[in-house]
């Protein structure tokens, strides 16, 4: 089924030529535009990608131009999956019916948060249900930044958006990020991880082994947004590292339903003392720069406390309760 | 006329003609989710896919949604595509059926029109359908299972015509045909496969300046389903228009041509025509309601009455210029409408037809009746009524009521 051999080398990835081309309209600093460019070198032959509307699909796609070196469709926010469904069962009837030349063809949609989370996670549940052998890649930054920074059922708690307003009686969203790799993985599929670009080489394996396996793979990919959190355009793949020190973020994989911690976690895990805490994170998002004034202190310290308990109950799904 | 091919007699409802027609169409994929009145379509078709009877991908979606994304998802990568559905499934497939047209994805579908919630009602009206009469769809509706059966086979060929690469949807009657068994001939699975053929994809220009076949192919890269701006989007939606001006071409012949091979013809494909030569009054109607109207007509045709009916087997693209010659001497229709238009000011197929006879030499008068919503029966007496209303019209010269509705409580 492999094409093309895994290189894991930076010099390996940098010769391999770009699939997501540059001149797209994505802001600085953008972390989707990041991922997008990097996922598709880890790519192993022929493949299709679909996109659900979003940031990524708009910017790499304005008629009459691409950024599309691979045959590309959108066609709706909440299709994503539905359409990766269509594609792989065409391509595998067309295949057997010798309408299609290419031994195989790798199917990857990819989706924001608002296209997974949200109003996408019928379509993907469904897909997955279906069992049909395809990457879904969410690029999570964590609100609806297209349409101008509205929350998202992966907003973090305490995040102000345009729709949940750091206010004087409320302060920012008050709802927990829904865990939705643990969603994916209680549809008993074969493979489920979580990366983050600054540690592309871990990001780049769970790409290639999402692909490598036979039937549904779910990546959950950290995307930082400057535009939406408020934050600077230079320090995106910073808080891609910050976010997974404090556990905000850890990084893991689910191989049919075993879950382990992946490197950069684990390392935490054996040395909690390198476990920061969450403000080294958060501060210098605007997002959440209320909590950062007197009367945010509680929400603060909240924030510490859940990250605190999912990483508890995630060491301890992967056998290394502390 | 010469008929080909040895033809066989079944008793099916419209639902099993549809599954029929769709498995002898050697469709790739198939998406669909159940509901009534469709779901014998997707349990037939269910069948034939566990029996081994059909070489098609049966994607079981969970919901209408999904179904037509993947349907268009398929038939962008190539693949023939079919599904099927009603009422509230048609409405949540709304949004995705923009996005069909607009890919050009030569989807077919079959609609058991149903009415829309609520009140929830299972039965049969053209509430679906209607409200999707701008989608880009064409629309043709059936006035018996044969019809439908017929239509289905044909609707491959016009779909995925070069000149029109538009999705089909094909109605019929919720309950009254999905469900009814009627006499339905059949023809042999080879005739079927030779005349729907294999999808021909038009040739295109991708953005590296290659010609290539129109579809998602790792070997020639195309981007589908961009985001086009003010300064091409308008462009996009110019071409669909033209696409449903050449249907109303290629209706034509794909109905000449199938006649050929069945033996079965509709009208003209665009419009059936029933003794309008020399009729004075005439009612307008689509679907199954005509089988009635026609046995009426027949009647009053004994009786010396100069009535005819037209049927409008083509819904979309509307076939404005054959409605007009064909009620050219026509002094008073009836135009029946089974949905509403809410604050229209009549029904939708009302509404159509004034519009194609406003440019007549003589407009004809007309009177709309709005029947049969909810699966509310109409019987023959109540139909034979509207002529006798058109006689009294045609007497007096004027339309006391132009909105009327049959068989209902006020």
């Amino acid at each position: 089924m492999t094409t093309e051999e895994w290189k894991f080398t930076t010099k390996d990835i940098a010769e391999k030529p770009d699939l997501f081309l540059s001149g797209h309209r994505a802001c600085a600093g953008c972390g989707p535009a990041t991922v997008l460019r990097m996922i598709m070198k880890a790519t192993r032959g022929p493949t299709i990608v679909t996109e659900a509307t979003g940031c990524m699909e708009v910017v790499s796609s304005i008629y009459p131009y691409t950024s599309w070196a691979v045959p590309w469709l959108h066609t709706a926010f909440e299709t994503a999956a539905a359409n990766a469904s269509g594609i792989e069962s065409a391509l595998k009837i067309m295949k057997k019916k010798g309408k299609v030349k290419q031994e195989h063809v790798d199917v990857i949609a990819i989706a924001g948060d608002g296209g997974t989370y949200d109003i996408g996670i019928q379509a993907l549940s469904g897909a997955v249900e279906r069992g049909h052998d395809f990457l879904f890649v969410l690029y999570d930054n964590e609100a609806y930044m297209n349409t101008g920074i509205q929350r998202s059922g992966g907003t973090p708690h305490g995040a102000a958006t345009t729709t949940s307003p750091a206010g004087t009686v409320i302060p920012g969203k008050l709802e927990y990020k829904k865990p939705i790799a643990e969603i994916m993985v209680a549809h008993e599929m074969p493979y489920v991880a979580t990366a983050s670009p600054y540690y592309w080489r871990d990001m780049l394996t769970k790409v290639r082994r999402g692909l490598e396996v036979e039937g549904p793979a779910f990546l959950h990919v950290f995307a930082p947004c400057p535009r939406g959190w408020r934050s600077d355009p230079a320090k995106s793949i910073e808080y891609s590292k910050l976010v997974v020190e404090t556990c905000v973020f850890p990084l893991w994989e689910s191989i049919n339903g075993q879950c382990q911690l992946s490197t950069p976690s684990k390392l935490i895990a054996l040395a909690p003392q390198k476990k920061k805490p969450v403000t080294d994170y958060l501060k210098g998002q605007g997002r959440f720069s209320h909590m950062f004034k007197p009367q945010g202190k509680k929400l603060l310290e909240e924030v510490q406390r859940v990250t605190d308990e999912r990483w508890q109950r995630l060491l301890a799904k992967c056998g290394m309760a502390q | 006329m010469a008929i080909l091919v040895k033809q066989e007699k079944n008793a099916m409802s419209g639902d099993e003609a549809v599954a029929y027609a769709a498995k002898q169409s050697d469709v790739d994929v198939v998406a669909a989710y159940p509901i009534t009145p469709q779901t014998i379509i997707v349990e037939k078709f269910s069948e034939y896919v566990a029996n081994g009877e059909v070489e098609t991908e049966f994607v079981c979606v969970e919901s209408e949604h999904s179904a037509m994304a993947a349907c268009l998802s398929a038939s962008v990568t190539g693949a023939r595509t079919f599904t099927a559905t009603a009422s509230a499934g048609l409405a949540l497939m709304h949004e995705m059926l923009f996005v069909t047209s607009g890919c050009r994805a030569p989807v077919v579908m079959a609609v058991a029109n149903r009415a829309l919630s609520a009140p929830l009602n299972i039965h049969g009206d053209h509430s679906d359908g209607m409200a999707q009469r701008d989608s880009g769809w064409i629309q043709l509706y059936a006035e018996n299972a044969q019809e439908a059966y017929d239509s289905i086979i044909q609707a491959f060929r016009i779909a995925e015509d070069v000149n029109v690469l538009l999705p089909v949807m094909v109605g019929l009657d919720g309950f009254t045909l999905s469900h009814t068994l009627e006499n339905v001939e059949t023809l042999p699975d080879d005739a079927v496969k030779k005349f729907v053929g294999t999808r021909r994809l038009p040739n295109v220009l991708t953005h590296e300046g290659k010609t290539v076949p129109f579809k998602l192919d790792p070997d020639n890269p195309m981007t589908m389903g961009p985001i086009a701006l003010q300064n091409y989007y308008f462009e996009f939606k110019r071409q669909q228009e033209e696409a449903m001006k050449n249907a109303l071409t290629v209706i034509q012949q794909v109905n000449d041509e199938f006649a050929e091979v069945s033996g079965r013809k509709y009208g003209n494909g665009l419009v059936d025509a029933y003794c309008l030569e020399d009729a004075e009054i005439a009612a307008v109607c689509l679907g199954s309601t005509a089988g009635t109207m026609k046995t009426i007509v027949d009647n009053l045709r004994q009786e010396g009455v100069r009535a005819g009916l037209l049927r409008l087997r083509t819904f979309r693209p509307l076939p404005v210029e054959e409605i007009r010659s064909a009620l050219e001497n026509v002094k008073a229709i009836a135009v029946m409408d089974k949905s509403m238009s809410f604050g229209g000011n009549g029904g939708a197929v009302f509404h159509e037809v004034r519009h194609a006879l406003y440019d007549a030499n003589v407009q004809p008068l007309g009177v709309n009746y709005i029947y049969g919503l909810g699966g509310r029966d109409t019987s023959p007496r109540e139909l034979r009524g509207i002529y006798e209303d058109l006689q009294r019209i045609l007497q007096t010269k004027r339309v006391e009521k132009p909105i009327q509705y049959l068989e209902l409580r006020e």
